[in-house]
């Protein structure tokens, strides 16, 4: 009665708190308590109403909810049954959007290390887009103004309401599959962000974050960011833009292969001219070394001539030199000396004879003379003349004085011839004679 | 992937003028990487030439397979669209 009664009386309600005491068991019915500042009030959001939600559920939210009061009987305890609840402040998406975000974000679907690079030069492109919209128009457009050989996958989908985010994926896995395409641009026109909210799909997000094939997005305008432009490899700000980013235009890149084949050509060109010119080069040199060869072995030639001249030349002189030796030599020979002496010295000998007997001759004259001047000194010479000596007796001393003899002495005369023997008889001592 | 082929004969292409444009290689190298260069290129122009501007349309058969097919300008409603560009 009492449920009924509320039940009727409250059959819709507006509350607004935060959520407590979250809990989702696996009937996929949520429980939780609603709470201000100054009250409390359990909460249960029924799995049909839950599957609705577009965001999650977090504690310490704060929601603005409608739903009906009841009473959970088991325990007496009335409670609001939540239809509808939007997060306090901003729109449901927009923290559906934050929220699978942040989720994503940690499980790295959004890491810069798993970027891919688009190809330089894709042969077919492929496009997961609307059919209807004026996207895949664009799209066409753009890419075969740039390259028109380009071949173009189309992936027709729907790519908004129900359904939308699957077929996308589905779309972005087929083209994978195919084997063929080089890159995916997925995307489609502007529109609100409602129209755009498949691209914030996880379903979506995730096929473009496993794909194999680079992915450049672009989903509505410059302005419109949705999370499969954090998946993607390259976000394009808009469809036109992507084909732009994707397809290289044609005649840069005929322009640039001519470029290359003649810069090979010319790089290979100009290698075997300098080599010719450097086998040239070396030809020249061998010449020259050649020459100079040449010119060695003449001037070794010229020199051995030299040298034989001039060893010629000085045994000559050698020769020369000797013989004028010897002849010094043999005449300065001792035996040449000692003959020549030979030769003197008879003729010496009969110099030294000459000269010997001059020298007697002169000797014996000079004698003779000094033999008359000594006669003439003789006392005998003295006694011939007439004279005597007187010696005393015995003693034979000379008598020059009268007083040496006394008278009665014997004394002797010598005269020149014989002696004769005195008697002194008298003895004067005057001198007078 | 016909376009990454493409793109690894454009880069080894470029490779090999860069090498021949250095010089440093010997006579008889240079001749290989420019032959290699030279059969690359005409690949490349080959490529380009005999490319087929294809545009199609990857489609669901009745048995829920996948199939291309020639895409027509039928294929583009533009009256359909909800979208504007």
């Amino acid at each position: 009665m009492v449920r009924a009664s509320l039940e009727t009386d409250f059959a819709e309600v507006w509350l607004e708190g935060e959520i407590s005491n979250l809990r989702a068991p696996g009937s996929g019915h949520l429980y939780c308590t609603l709470k201000d500042q100054t009250s409390q009030i359990r909460a249960v959001i029924f799995r049909s109403a839950a599957v609705r939600l577009r965001f999650g559920l977090e504690e310490g939210l704060q929601v603005v909810v409608k739903g009906r009061l009841s009473v959970y009987e088991p325990r007496g305890e009335y409670q609001v049954i939540l239809d509808h609840l939007e997060p306090k402040g901003r729109g449901a998406l927009q923290l559906a959007f934050e929220q699978l975000k942040r989720r994503l974000e940690a499980e790295g679907l959004f890491d810069v290390e798993g970027k891919q690079s688009l190809p330089a030069f894709p042969r077919t492109v492929g496009i997961v887009t609307s059919p209807t919209g004026a996207a895949v128009r664009d799209l066409i457009t753009v890419l075969h103004r740039r390259c028109p050989i380009l071949s173009i996958i189309i992936a027709p989908v729907p790519v908004q309401g129900a359904g939308s985010a699957e077929q996308i994926a589905a779309a972005i896995q087929a083209l994978n599959r195919l084997g063929v395409v080089d890159v995916i641009i997925v995307g489609r026109g502007g529109g609100s962000s409602e129209d755009l909210w498949s691209f914030n799909e996880e379903t979506v997000v995730r096929a473009i974050a496993a794909s194999r094939v680079p992915i450049v997005s672009a989903v509505g305008h410059e302005t419109d960011v949705t999370l499969a432009d954090f998946a993607a490899d390259v976000r394009a700000a808009t469809p036109s833009a992507a084909a732009e980013l994707v397809a290289p235009v044609l005649t840069e890149i005929v322009e640039r292969l001519g470029m290359l084949t003649a810069r090979c050509q010319q790089a290979m060109t100009s290698q075997c001219l300098e080599q010719h010119q450097r086998l040239d080069l070396l030809l020249a040199h061998m010449g020259n070394i050649r020459f100079r060869i040449l010119k060695e072995a003449q001037r070794v030639d010229g020199a051995v001539a030299g040298m034989r001249e001039a060893v010629r030349a000085h045994l000559k002189q050698a020769m020369v030199n000797a013989q004028t030796w010897t002849h010094a030599l043999r005449s300065k020979s001792p035996v040449l000396h000692v003959r020549q002496d030979l030769l003197i010295v008879p003729q010496l000998r009969s110099r030294v004879i000459a000269a010997m007997n001059h020298s007697l001759k002169r000797k014996t004259q000079h004698t003779y003379a000094y033999l008359g001047r000594l006669k003439g000194l003789s006392p005998l010479a003295i006694l011939d003349r007439g004279y005597g000596i007187l010696e005393t007796m015995p003693g034979g001393q000379i008598i020059r004085d009268a007083g040496q003899v006394s008278v009665g002495e014997e004394i002797l005369a010598r005269l020149a011839r014989g002696q004769i023997r005195c008697t002194v008889e008298e003895v004067r001592l005057d001198p007078s004679v | 992937m016909a376009g990454v082929k493409f793109e690894q004969a454009m880069a080894r292409l470029e490779a090999i003028v860069g090498e021949l444009e250095n010089g440093d290689l010997p006579l008889d190298e240079s001749l290989k990487i420019f032959e290699e260069g030279i059969r690359l290129s005409r690949n490349c122009l080959k490529v380009l030439e005999d490319a087929e501007r294809k545009v199609e349309v990857l489609v669901q058969d009745t048995n829920g397979k996948k199939q291309l097919r020639a895409f027509t300008s039928d294929d583009i409603d533009v009256q359909g669209s909800a979208e504007d560009s």
